[in-house]
C-alpha cells in the first residue's frame, strides 16, 4: 500500500512549521511520528496535499524541568520517555505506560504529542494526560496559547487544536511525594490499542483517598475523566464494597463501541476492572 | 508532485536518488536499490518483517518515508554479514533453527542486531519483550530466543570459530 501523492516539507524550526501551515492551510496534515497518520494514508483515510514533518525540529524533543513544572517537548518519542531519568523521578506514570504502547520498533517513533493531537480516543496519552491534569501548548500565527487536557478532548478525532495550530509542549506538576499512579491496560496482544485502561494518580491520608483523578482510555468516544468515580472515593478507604462502587459508577459513564475487542457489555465491565486494578496498584505506592 | 532528490548511506555505502515523497522506506530499499531482504508483511507497522536498522535505533520501514531518511546510516540485512562471515545472530538463528518459513528473519535479525546492543545479556523476558514488535507465525518463538541468547553469548565472548556466509 502506498499512499496518496502529496508535497513534503521538512522545516527546522516551530516558525518555519507553523508559517507553513498557515500558508498551505487545511490541505496540509503535521507529521509527527507517522504511526496513525501514514496507515491512515495508505488506506486512503487521510488524503492530505502536503505533509508538514516536525521530526527535523529539534527544539520539540526531550523533557526538562521549567519553573516547577516538566515540560515534554511534543516530539518527545514513547522510548524517550521510558528512559528519562526525570520523568522516572518526577512523572514515574508516563514512563510506566509508555512501554505498554505499541512496540519497542514503534515505540523509537511514535511521539507523546501525535498521540494526543491525534485525538483518538483508543490512544493511551489522551486519558493519561487527563489524569496528570496536563497543560498543552499550542502554537500558532499568534504565539502561544495553554489548553488544560481535560479540556482538549472534543470527540473522536476532534480537538480544541485549531487549523492553523501545532502541539508543542505538553507540561505536567511533577508528583508530590508518596503520590500512587497506575496505568492498567487489557490489551489482546503487544501492539494493540487498549480494550479497555485506566490511568489513575492518587494521594492517601493514612487508609483514606486524599485525592484522586481516573483517566479512561477507549471506553468512549474521547478520553475521559471518571469523575463521579473520583467524587465518591475521597475519604474512602479502598475495601472491597468500595471498589465494587467505584467499578459500578465507572461502568455508568462507559459508553465502548464495538469491535473485534470486545462487544459493549464486555468493554464496559473491563473499563470497570481496569480502574479496579489501578487503583489497588496506585494504592501500594501511596505508602 | 515532484521527487526530492534524498541522500542517505545503506550498509556503508552513500545513496543518491531522486524520490516521490510518497515513496515508502520499504519501497525504495526493495524496489529503487534492489536491497529485498526487508520484507513487505503485514504493511501496517505490527508484523516487524521490514524493521531495518535508522541512526541506531529499529525501524519499521513500511512506516517511515524515504524522504524522512535524508542523511540517515542505515543498515539493513543485508549489511550484518561482512567479508563472508554470518553475523552472530544470524549464526544463532542458523544455529538454533529460528526460522522456519524465514519471511520474518530479516526482521528479527534487524532487531536482534539492535535489541543486543541495547541491553548485550539480556533475560529470557527481555528478550520476549525486546522483540515482541516481529511476528513470527511458524516458530512459536522458542527458538528465536534460544537464536537471540545464541548471539547474546557469542558477541560476549572472545572471538572463536565462525561460520562461512
Amino acid at each position: 500500500m502506498i499512499p496518496p501523492s502529496f508535497d513534503y516539507h521538512a522545516p527546522s524550526t516551530v516558525a518555519e512549521a507553523v508559517g507553513l501551515l498557515a500558508q498551505l492551510g487545511d490541505d496540509a496534515k503535521i507529521l509527527a511520528g507517522g504511526h496513525s497518520l501514514l496507515p491512515m494514508m495508505k488506506l486512503r483515510f487521510a488524503e492530505p496535499a502536503a505533509l508538514i514533518d516536525l521530526n527535523r525540529i529539534d527544539a520539540l524533543r526531550g523533557v526538562s524541568e521549567e519553573g516547577g513544572l516538566i515540560r515534554i517537548g511534543a516530539m518527545t518519542t514513547e522510548n524517550q520517555l521510558i528512559a528519562s531519568d526525570l520523568l522516572k523521578a518526577k512523572v514515574p506514570l508516563l514512563p510506566e505506560a509508555a512501554r505498554q504502547i505499541a512496540d519497542p520498533q514503534v515505540r523509537n517513533r511514535g511521539t507523546i504529542g501525535g498521540d494526543i493531537a491525534h485525538g483518538d480516543p483508543a490512544n493511551d496519552h489522551p486519558a493519561i494526560a487527563m489524569a496528570l491534569e496536563a497543560t498543552l501548548v499550542l502554537t500558532g500565527p499568534n504565539g502561544e496559547r495553554q489548553v488544560p487536557a481535560t479540556e482538549f478532548f472534543l470527540g473522536t478525532y476532534f480537538t480544541a487544536m485549531e487549523a492553523d495550530e501545532i502541539l508543542t509542549a505538553i507540561l505536567i506538576q511533577p508528583f508530590a511525594p508518596k503520590t500512587g499512579y497506575a496505568y492498567t491496560k487489557l490489551k489482546r496482544k503487544t501492539g494493540d490499542w487498549a480494550t479497555a485502561a485506566a490511568a489513575v494518580v492518587m494521594t492517601m491520608d493514612g487508609e483514606r483517598v486524599a485525592s484522586v483523578r481516573i483517566g479512561l482510555t477507549n471506553v468512549a468516544p474521547t478520553a475521559m475523566r471518571a469523575s463521579d468515580a473520583e467524587q465518591f472515593l475521597v475519604g474512602k478507604s479502598l475495601d472491597a464494597v468500595t471498589l465494587d462502587e467505584v467499578a459500578r459508577l465507572v461502568r455508568a459513564v462507559a459508553e465502548p463501541a464495538a469491535d473485534l475487542r470486545g462487544d459493549e457489555e464486555y468493554k464496559t465491565a473491563m473499563a470497570g476492572e481496569m480502574t479496579k486494578r489501578a487503583l489497588r496498584q496506585a494504592a501500594e505506592r501511596c505508602r | 508532485m515532484s521527487k526530492k532528490l534524498v541522500s542517505m548511506t545503506i550498509n556503508g555505502n552513500k545513496v543518491e536518488e531522486a524520490v516521490e515523497p510518497r515513496t515508502l522506506l520499504i519501497h525504495f530499499l526493495r524496489e529503487k536499490l534492489n536491497l529485498t531482504g526487508a520484507h513487505i508483511g503485514c504493511e501496517t507497522s505490527h508484523c516487524g518483517a521490514c524493521t531495518v536498522d535508522i541512526d541506531g535505533e529499529s525501524v519499521k520501514s513500511c512506516t517511515c518515508l524515504a524522504v524522512q531518511c535524508e542523511g540517515a546510516d542505515i543498515k539493513t540485512v543485508e549489511g550484518l554479514a561482512s567479508g563472508g562471515v554470518l553475523h552472530a545472530v544470524q549464526e544463532g538463528f542458523y544455529k538454533e533453527h529460528g526460522l522456519q518459513c524465514g519471511f520474518c528473519t530479516p526482521g528479527m535479525l534487524m532487531r536482534a542486531y539492535r535489541l543486543l546492543q541495547e541491553n548485550p545479556d539480556p533475560t529470557e523476558e527481555e528478550i520476549r519483550v525486546g522483540m515482541s514488535g516481529n511476528l513470527c507465525r511458524c516458530t512459536g518463538y522458542q527458538n528465536i530466543v534460544k537464536a537471540v541468547q545464541y548471539a547474546s553469548r557469542k558477541l560476549r565472548e572472545p572471538a572463536t570459530d565462525t561460520v562461512a556466509a
